[in-house]
C-alpha cells in the first residue's frame, strides 16, 4: 500500500506520509504558489509539478529526488505562428512504459503538448491543435477550453485518449499525430436541443479507464454520468441511477476491477455544492446498474467542499482511496468507502491529489 | 548612450534572478526586449510567449503606469527607471 500522498493546492504541494493509519505532512514545496497538477512517474521515480503562478505564468519544475529539490523546466508554450500563450496545466501524464522520457501536458486553452526529454523541451501536438473542429470548443468553469485529462493505453503507448471542457473526447492511435473525436452517446443539457448531441462542444470533466482491462472507461460528464466498454468510442448515459445527482467533477475506477468506480455529485453548475449540505461519495461496485451512496464518515451537515476533477485518486492496488476538497479536507479510506475519515483538515483548497 | 534602468519587483527573486538591468532607451518593447532576451528565465515571467506583458504584471515608467500594454509602444525616455511591478490583481 501506498505510503506516500501528493496533495496539489492553491497554496503549494504537500507531501503526506502514513505511520500507521494516520497521515503526516512531511515536506510543503513552492509554498505559498499555486499548484494544479502533480505527477509521480512510476517509470522513473520523477516528480513533476505544473505552478500556476497568479502574476508570473504557468511554470513547470521537476524533482529528481522525491519532491526535496527541484529544477525549473520550460513549460509548453505555443510556437511562433499560433495567436495565444499557454494558460495553467491541467494535465500532466507519463507516456508508457516503451517510451522513457515521455510526458504529456494539456491545459488552457485547450492544446496539448509532448515532451520526449523529461519535460527539457515541449511540442505543441500539432495534429490536434488545428483540427477544424476546436473552433465549436468554449470554456467550462475556466474562461477558456481546457484540455485536462490524458489516458495511455496500458497495451499500446501510441493509444492515447484526451477530454477537453468542453471539446469532447478525442483518441490518436498514431502517437498523437491523428486524432478522432469519440464523444457518441454523450448529451450536452447547457447546449440548445439541436446540439445536444455534437460531440465537438461535450463536456466530460473527467475520465478514468480500468487499467487491466483499459476498454472500461468511466466519465464524470458536466450533466452526468456516462461508462464506455469500448474505449471511448461510444458512451452510455448512466446518469438517472446516481443518487444524490450526476453532476461533479471527479471519478475514479478501481486498479483491476472495471466494475468499480468512484464519483462525488453536487448540486449542478448554478451553485456547486454538496446536495442537502451533505457530502457523499457515490460508488458503483457492478459496472453502474447501481450506484451506493457513501456518507459514513463524511460532513453531513453544512459542508460545502467540492471536489475538483483531478483531487480524487486510488492507490495502485485499490487498498486506499483519497480525495481533497475546495474546502482544504483531505479524506481518505482503507475499505472501499465503507468508512471514510477526515485526514488532514485546514489545507489549502485542494486542487489534485495522487498516491506515489 | 542614453540609458534606462529596468528594475524588477522584489517578489521575483525566490524564482529567478532579477537584479536591474541597464539597457538604451526606446520604445517599452524595445527597452523590455534588451533587458528581457529570448532565453534569459526572467522574459517568461513578466512576458508571454507571444511578447505581450503577463496579464497581472504591471509597468511603471518613473511614476507613471504604462499606457499601451498591447503594444508596449510607449517612450521611455533617456533616464527614466522602468519598475516592472506585480499588479495587486491576479494574486
Amino acid at each position: 500500500m501506498s505510503k506516500t500522498l501528493w496533495v496539489s493546492t492553491r497554496k503549494g504541494l504537500f507531501e503526506l506520509i502514513r505511520k500507521a493509519d494516520e497521515w503526516h505532512v512531511a515536506r510543503l514545496s513552492h509554498r505559498g504558489v499555486p499548484v494544479t497538477q502533480t505527477l509521480v512517474d512510476r517509470r522513473d521515480s520523477t516528480v513533476y509539478a505544473a505552478l500556476d503562478h497568479g502574476h508570473f505564468g504557468t511554470k513547470l519544475q521537476r524533482s529528481d529526488d522525491g519532491g526535496v529539490t527541484w529544477t525549473e523546466l520550460a513549460a509548453p508554450a505555443f510556437p511562433d505562428g499560433t495567436d495565444v500563450s499557454a494558460g495553467a496545466i491541467w494535465a500532466l501524464t507519463a507516456g508508457g512504459v516503451d517510451q522513457p522520457g515521455r510526458v504529456w501536458a494539456g491545459g488552457l486553452p485547450g492544446g496539448l503538448f509532448r515532451s520526449d526529454d523529461r519535460g527539457d523541451t515541449w511540442a505543441l501536438v500539432t495534429g490536434l491543435w488545428q483540427r477544424e473542429e476546436k473552433g465549436h470548443w468554449f470554456g467550462g468553469g475556466a474562461d477558456l477550453p481546457a484540455l485536462h485529462t490524458v489516458l495511455v493505453d496500458p497495451n499500446d503507448s501510441r493509444h492515447v485518449t484526451v477530454a477537453v471542457s468542453c471539446g469532447g473526447v478525442w483518441q490518436s492511435h498514431d502517437d498523437g499525430d491523428s486524432w478522432a473525436i469519440t464523444a457518441a452517446g454523450m448529451r450536452a443539457e447547457y447546449m440548445p436541443p439541436d446540439r445536444a448531441d455534437d460531440p465537438r462542444i461535450q463536456d466530460p470533466h473527467r475520465l478514468a479507464a480500468c487499467p487491466v482491462d483499459p476498454s472500461r472507461v468511466w466519465c464524470q460528464h458536466h450533466n452526468g454520468v456516462f461508462r464506455s466498454d469500448d474505449g471511448g468510442q461510444t458512451w452510455l448515459e448512466l446518469s438517472e441511477r446516481v443518487t444524490p445527482s450526476a453532476f461533479g467533477f471527479a471519478v475514479v475506477v478501481h486498479p483491476t476491477d472495471p466494475d468499480k468506480a468512484w464519483f462525488v455529485p453536487a448540486v449542478k453548475d448554478e451553485e456547486r455544492i454538496p446536495v442537502g449540505g451533505s457530502l457523499v461519495v457515490a460508488h458503483t461496485r457492478d459496472g453502474g446498474h447501481t450506484f451506493v451512496e457513501q456518507r459514513v464518515g463524511l460532513p453531513q451537515v453544512h459542508a460545502y467542499d467540492l471536489v475538483y476533477r483531478h483531487a480524487m485518486d486510488i492507490d495502485l492496488v485499490g487498498a486506499q482511496l483519497a480525495f481533497g476538497s475546495t474546502t482544504g479536507n483531505l479524506f481518505v479510506t482503507g475499505d472501499g468507502g465503507e468508512t471514510w475519515r477526515l485526514a488532514l483538515g485546514h489545507l489549502p483548497p485542494i486542487y489534485a491529489v495522487c498516491f506515489a | 548612450m542614453a540609458m534606462v534602468r529596468v528594475s524588477f519587483t522584489a517578489n521575483l527573486r525566490r524564482h529567478v534572478d532579477c537584479e536591474p538591468r541597464d539597457v538604451k532607451a526606446g520604445t517599452l518593447r524595445a527597452v523590455l526586449d534588451e533587458a528581457l532576451p529570448m532565453g534569459d528565465a526572467l522574459r517568461g515571467y513578466v512576458l508571454d510567449e507571444r511578447g505581450g506583458l503577463r496579464k497581472h504584471i504591471t509597468v511603471f515608467l518613473g511614476a507613471d503606469a504604462v499606457r499601451d500594454r498591447a503594444r508596449l509602444s510607449d517612450d521611455v525616455a533617456p533616464g527614466t527607471e522602468v519598475w516592472v511591478m506585480q499588479a495587486l490583481s491576479g494574486g
